[in-house]
C-alpha cells in the first residue's frame, strides 16, 4: 500500500481541479443558502423541514460540483489528441484514494443520518419518533410530549373519496369540513380513512400522513403563523383524486378559533345524532365483497 | 430414458409459431372467461378475465412450441430439437421459438423497443394533457388509466431492456460459452413478455386501471376488470425475472470458459450477475402479493381489507420489498455497462476492478434493507424510520464507488470520444442528480414534503431514464455493430446524444421544482400558477421523444439500409465478445476459448490477447 503519495504527472491536474472546486463550491454554497426553501415557516415542523432541505442542498452542492468537474475535466483534458489509438497509463487502482473516497462518503452519509435522526427526535418533530404510530382501539391518544400548560389539541382527519373532514374530540367530537387550527398551539393529528388509502398533505404546515382504513396514524404539528393553508390528497385514490383539495384551511389566533369552534358545535348539534360518536377509526360500509 | 425401440415416430404435427399461438390463445381466453363465469362469484367478471388471460398465455406458449419437448418426452415420441443452430439460419428464426441466445437477444431487442415506443407515446399523451391545468384535454377518467399504462409498461420495459437484449446476446460471448445454461428457460423469459404487454394493453378495453404502478389496495380492489391485466401482466414479468435470473446465474457460474476467472469477468457480466440475484429473489415476493390481490378480487379473501381483518400495509410491505430491489434490477446492469464501456474508450485498465465489483454487491445487498423508505408517512412502525433512513443513505457509499471507479478510469486517459462514451458521460451527470435527489427523499423530515410529489417522480426518472436508458443507449451504440452487423451512424448518434441529453434535463429538472412547489403526482389538475413550468416541461418532453425517434431512425436505417457490414472489432476493444467474427457464428466459438488475460489490460506492457481462440486440443463441451 505504501504512503499516500501524489504522482508528478497528477499534480497540475489536481491543483487546477482543487482551486476551481473550492471557488465554485464557495459560490455555490453561498448561492443555495440564499434560497427560501419550502415548505417555509407556517409551522415549526415545516421550518425544520425547510432548514433540513437547506442543509442537504448546501452539502450536495460541493459533491455535485466535484463530480461534474471531474467528468467535464476528463472530457477536455484527457481526450485523445493523436489520430491513431494510443493506450493510457496502466493504472490499476490506488488503495489510499479508494479508502479516502469511501471514508469521505461514509462520513457525509453518517453525518446526514445523525442530523436527520436528531431532527426526528427533537421535540418539534415529535410526530415522527417516540409518538405511537397507531393506537388501535380505545380512542386513547397518547403522546409523551405534551406539557400541562400547552396541552395538545386533538384533531381527527377523516379521509374518504374524495374529501377530508375533521373531528375535534376535545370539543365534543364536532365534525367540520375545513381544518381550523389555533396558532402556537401543538396539535395532534389522527389520520384515518373510511375507504381506501389517502394521504393528508397540508403543504404549508409541513405535514403529510397517509390515511389508512382501520388505522389511526398520528402526526404532530405546531402552527406558528396565522394564515390559510392548503390541504390535499397525495396518494392516488381514484377518479377525483386530483380534486381532493381544500384551500380553506386556516391557522387563526386563539380567540378566533374559540368563536369558530363554538359556531361549529352549534351547527353540529342538529346532525350529531346522525353521526357516529368519535372513535379512532370507522368502517361505515362493510366492505365485504360479494356477500 | 426411453429405450430406442419404444420411441414412436409420431410427432406433434401442429406448426409451431406465434400465429398458431395467437389462434390458440383467442379461444383459450374465451374458455377461461366461460369457466370463470360458471364457477366464479356472481357479481364480478374478475375470475373469468384472470382465467382467460392465464389460459390465453399458456395456450400461446403451447402454440409457440413450449410444450413440444415435455409432451414428447412424456409420451415417448421422438424428441425434435426446436432449433438446431447449424440449420435454420434464415430470417424466419427470429419469428419462431429459438433456443439460440443470439436470436433471443434480437427478439428481445425488437420487442422491447416496440414496447418502448408505446410507453413513450403514453408519456407524450400525459405531458400533452398537462399543457392545461384543468384536465380539459384529458379528463381524469382517461388520465389515470393513461398513467397506469405508461408506468406499468415502462416498468416491464426497464426490467428487461438491458438484461433481455444485451444480457442474453452478450453474456455467453463474454464468458466464452456457446449457449446459456438453460436455453428453454431463456426462451421462456422472452416469450412471456409479448403476452404480458398485450394483456397490459388489453386493460384499455376494460377502461384501464386507476392505481398507477403501485396498485395499492383497497383502491385496486375497487378497480374494474382493467386491474386484472395488471395482475396477470405483472405476474408474467415476475416469471420472466425469475427464469432469466436463475438462467443467468447458472450460466455465469457454470459455463465460463477455462481461464475466465472471477477477476477476469467483464464488468457487464458482473452487473448482470448481481441483478440476476435480485430478480431471482425479489420477483417471487411480487408474485405472492399479486396472487393475494387476485384472490381478494376473485374469491373474496381479505388479505388487504382492514374491515375484514386484513391490512393494506401487507401489500405495501410486500410490494416494496419487491419494488425497491426492482429499481436496482434496473440500474445494476447499467452500472455494469458504464464500467464496461469506459475502459475500452479511455484505453486504460478499469481503475479498481475489485472495488467496482464490491460496489455492485454493496448496492445489491443494501437494496434489501431499504424498502420502508417508501412508507415513511404511511404510519408503519415510526420507530424504524431512522433505521430505514440510515440504510437508504448508506447506499450512496457503494454507488459512490461506481463513480470513483469510472472517474479513476478516465483519469489521465486517452479518451476516444465515441457516441457510447458520450452516453456514459451523460449517464454520470444524470445519475449524479438522481442519486443526490434520492438522499433528499431518504431523509425523513424532507421526505414528508417531497413524498408523493413531482420531486420523487423527477428523482426516479433521473435514475431510470437518465441512468438506465442512457446506459442502454451507450450499450446500443457500442454493441449493436456486433448484434446487427451494422454500425449506427456516429453523426446521427452525436446529434441524438445532445438532443436527448439537453431535452432530458430540460424535461425532468424543472419537475423537481414542481414537486417542491406543491404539485402531487398522478393528477390531471394542478395549481394554475405552475402552468408555465408545465408547458416548458411538455415542450421539452416532445423534443425528448423526437430524440428517441432519431435513435429509432438511426437503428432502422443502419440495420436495413446500410449495406456496408461493420468490422468485427470496430472499437479495437480487447474483450472477448469483439474477438469473434461478425455476424457471430452459430456456435459462437469454433473451439472453447482459453482465457489468458483480463479484458481491460490496455497499456500494460506485453499484455497478452484476452483469449486463445484456437482452443484446447480436443475440447468439446458447451455445445
Amino acid at each position: 500500500m505504501g504512503a499516500f503519495r501524489i504522482e508528478e504527472a497528477d499534480r497540475p491536474h489536481i491543483l487546477r481541479l482543487l482551486i476551481v472546486w473550492v471557488i465554485l463550491s464557495a459560490i455555490g454554497i453561498v448561492g443555495v443558502l440564499q434560497i427560501n426553501y419550502p415548505p417555509y415557516d407556517q409551522s415549526i415542523q415545516g421550518q425544520d423541514q425547510a432548514s433540513t432541505l437547506k442543509l442537504l442542498t448546501a452539502l450536495a452542492t460541493p459533491v455535485f460540483i466535484a463530480v461534474v468537474m471531474m467528468v467535464v475535466y476528463s472530457a477536455i483534458y484527457f481526450r485523445r489528441t493523436t489520430k491513431e489509438l494510443v493506450d493510457g497509463p496502466p493504472m490499476l487502482g490506488n488503495t489510499p484514494v479508494q479508502i479516502a473516497w469511501v471514508a469521505i462518503s461514509a462520513i457525509l452519509v453518517l453525518f446526514l443520518a445523525v442530523v436527520g435522526i436528531a431532527t426526528l427526535s427533537s421535540e418539534n418533530v415529535a410526530q415522527l419518533v417516540g409518538a405511537p404510530g397507531r393506537t388501535i382501539g380505545g380512542g386513547q391518544t397518547g403522546s409523551g410530549t405534551t406539557g400541562e400548560e400547552n396541552k395538545e389539541i386533538h384533531v381527527q382527519v377523516i379521509a374518504q373519496q374524495w374529501y377530508f373532514t375533521y373531528r375535534y374530540p376535545d370539543y365534543g367530537g364536532v365534525e367540520t369540513t375545513h381544518l381550523y387550527l389555533p396558532v402556537n398551539h401543538p396539535v395532534e393529528l389522527h389520520v384515518t380513512s373510511l375507504d381506501i388509502i389517502h394521504s393528508f398533505w397540508a403543504y404549508q404546515l409541513g405535514v403529510k400522513a397517509d390515511a389508512n382504513p382501520g388505522v389511526d396514524n398520528i402526526f404532530h404539528v405546531t402552527p406558528q403563523k396565522t394564515g390559510s393553508f392548503q390541504v390535499r390528497c397525495s396518494e392516488l385514490c381514484g377518479l377525483w383524486h386530483g380534486h381532493m383539495v381544500d384551500s380553506e384551511g386556516q391557522v387563526v389566533n386563539q380567540s378566533d378559533f374559540d368563536t369558530w369552534i363554538a359556531q361549529q358545535q352549534k351547527d353540529f348539534e342538529t346532525i350529531a345524532s346522525a353521526v357516529p360518536s368519535y372513535a379512532p377509526y370507522y368502517f361505515p360500509l362493510p366492505l365485504v365483497k360479494g356477500s | 430414458m426411453v429405450s430406442p425401440a419404444r420411441v414412436s415416430e409420431r410427432r406433434l404435427s401442429i406448426p409451431n409459431n406465434p400465429i398458431t399461438g395467437i389462434l390458440l390463445a383467442i379461444p383459450g381466453y374465451f374458455v377461461g372467461v366461460w369457466l370463470g363465469t360458471l364457477f366464479g362469484l356472481a357479481d364480478d367478471q374478475n375470475t373469468g378475465v384472470i382465467l382467460g388471460y392465464v389460459f390465453a398465455t399458456v395456450l400461446f406458449l403451447a402454440g409457440v412450441g413450449f410444450l413440444n419437448y415435455p409432451l414428447e418426452r412424456l409420451f415417448g415420441w421422438r424428441v425434435t430439437p426446436i432449433s438446431d443452430p447449424d440449420e435454420n439460419r434464415g430470417i424466419g428464426r427470429f419469428f419462431r421459438l429459438s433456443l439460440d441466445h443470439k436470436v433471443i437477444g434480437i427478439q428481445y431487442l425488437v420487442t422491447i423497443l416496440v414496447m418502448l415506443l408505446f410507453g413513450g407515446i403514453g408519456a407524450m399523451l400525459i405531458r400533452t394533457s398537462l399543457l392545461v391545468p384543468d384536465a380539459s384535454i384529458t379528463p381524469a377518467g382517461n388520465y389515470l388509466p393513461l398513467i397506469g399504462l405508461h408506468s406499468v409498461m415502462m416498468i416491464f420495459i426497464t426490467s428487461a431492456v438491458i438484461v433481455g437484449p444485451f444480457g442474453n446476446y452478450l453474456v455467453p460471448l463474454m464468458i466464452g460459452a456457446r449457449r446459456m445454461a438453460f436455453p428453454r428457460l431463456e426462451a421462456l423469459s422472452f416469450w412471456v413478455v409479448p403476452p404480458a404487454a398485450v394483456i397490459l394493453a388489453a386493460s384499455i378495453l376494460w377502461g384501464g386501471f386507476q392505481t398507477g404502478w403501485t396498485g395499492y389496495p383497497p383502491l385496486s380492489e375497487q378497480a374494474g376488470q382493467g386491474m386484472d391485466s395488471y395482475i396477470v401482466g405483472f405476474g408474467l414479468i415476475a416469471v420472466a425475472l425469475v427464469t432469466s435470473g436463475v438462467n443467468m446465474l447458472a450460466t455465469i457460474i457454470g459455463l465460463r470458459a477455462p481461464g475466465m476467472t472471477w477477476t477476469r469477468l467483464p464488468m457487464f457480466v458482473w452487473g448482470i450477475f448481481t441483478t440476476s440475484i435480485l430478480g431471482l429473489l425479489a420477483a417471487p415476493v411480487l408474485a405472492a402479493a399479486l396472487m393475494m390481490l387476485a384472490l381478494d378480487r376473485t374469491v373474496n379473501t381479505s388479505f388487504f381489507l382492514a374491515s375484514n381483518g386484513g391490512s393494506n400495509y401487507l401489500w405495501e410491505n410486500l410490494f416494496w420489498f419487491f419494488g425497491h430491489p426492482e429499481v436496482y434490477i434496473f440500474i445494476l446492469p447499467a452500472f455494469g455497462i458504464i464500467m464496461e464501456i469506459v475502459p475500452h474508450f479511455a484505453r486504460k485498465p478499469l481503475w479498481g476492478y475489485r472495488t467496482g465489483v464490491v460496489g455492485l454487491f454493496g448496492v445489491a445487498l443494501l437494496s434489501w434493507f431499504v424498502w420502508q423508505h417508501h412508507l415513511f408517512v404511511s404510519g408503519i412502525a415510526p420507530v424504524l424510520r431512522p433505521f430505514y433512513m440510515l440504510s437508504t443513505e448508506l447506499i450512496s457509499i457503494p454507488t459512490g464507488i461506481i463513480f470513483l471507479v469510472t472517474l479513476g478510469t478516465l483519469w489521465r486517459a486517452r479518451v476516444w470520444f465515441t457516441v457510447p462514451m458520450l452516453f456514459c458521460l451523460g449517464f454520470l451527470f444524470n445519475f449524479l442528480i438522481g442519486g443526490i435527489s434520492g438522499v433528499y427523499l431518504s431523509d425523513v423530515p424532507t421526505d414528508v414534503t417531497l413524498h408523493g410529489s413531482y420531486f420523487s417522480m423527477a428523482h426516479f426518472h433521473y435514475t431510470i431514464m437518465g441512468g438506465e436508458i442512457f446506459a442502454l443507449m451507450a450499450a446500443a451504440y457500442y454493441w449493436l455493430p456486433k448484434m446487427t452487423g451494422k454500425m449506427l451512424s456516429p453523426t446521427i448518434g452525436r446529434i441524438h446524444f445532445w438532443a436527448m441529453f439537453i431535452a432530458f434535463n430540460s424535461t425532468f429538472f424543472p419537475l423537481f421544482l414542481a414537486g417542491l412547489l406543491n404539485m402531487p403526482r398522478r393528477v390531471a389538475t394542478y395549481d394554475p400558477a405552475l402552468v408555465g413550468l408545465n408547458r416548458w416541461v411538455t415542450i421539452s418532453a416532445y423534443f425528448l421523444f423526437a430524440s428517441m425517434v432519431l435513435f429509432a431512425g438511426n437503428l432502422i436505417y443502419s440495420w436495413f439500409f446500410v449495406s456496408k457490414p461493420a468490422l468485427a472489432n470496430p472499437w479495437h476493444a480487447r474483450s472477448l465478445e469483439w474477438q469473434v467474427p461478425t455476424p457471430v457464428p452459430a456456435r459462437n466459438f469454433d473451439r472453447v476459448p482459453v482465457i489468458v488475460a483480463g479484458p481491460y489490460d490496455y497499456g500494460i506492457p506485453n499484455a497478452r490477447p484476452v483469449a486463445d481462440l484456437g482452443g484446447m486440443v480436443g475440447a468439446t463441451g458447451g455445445g
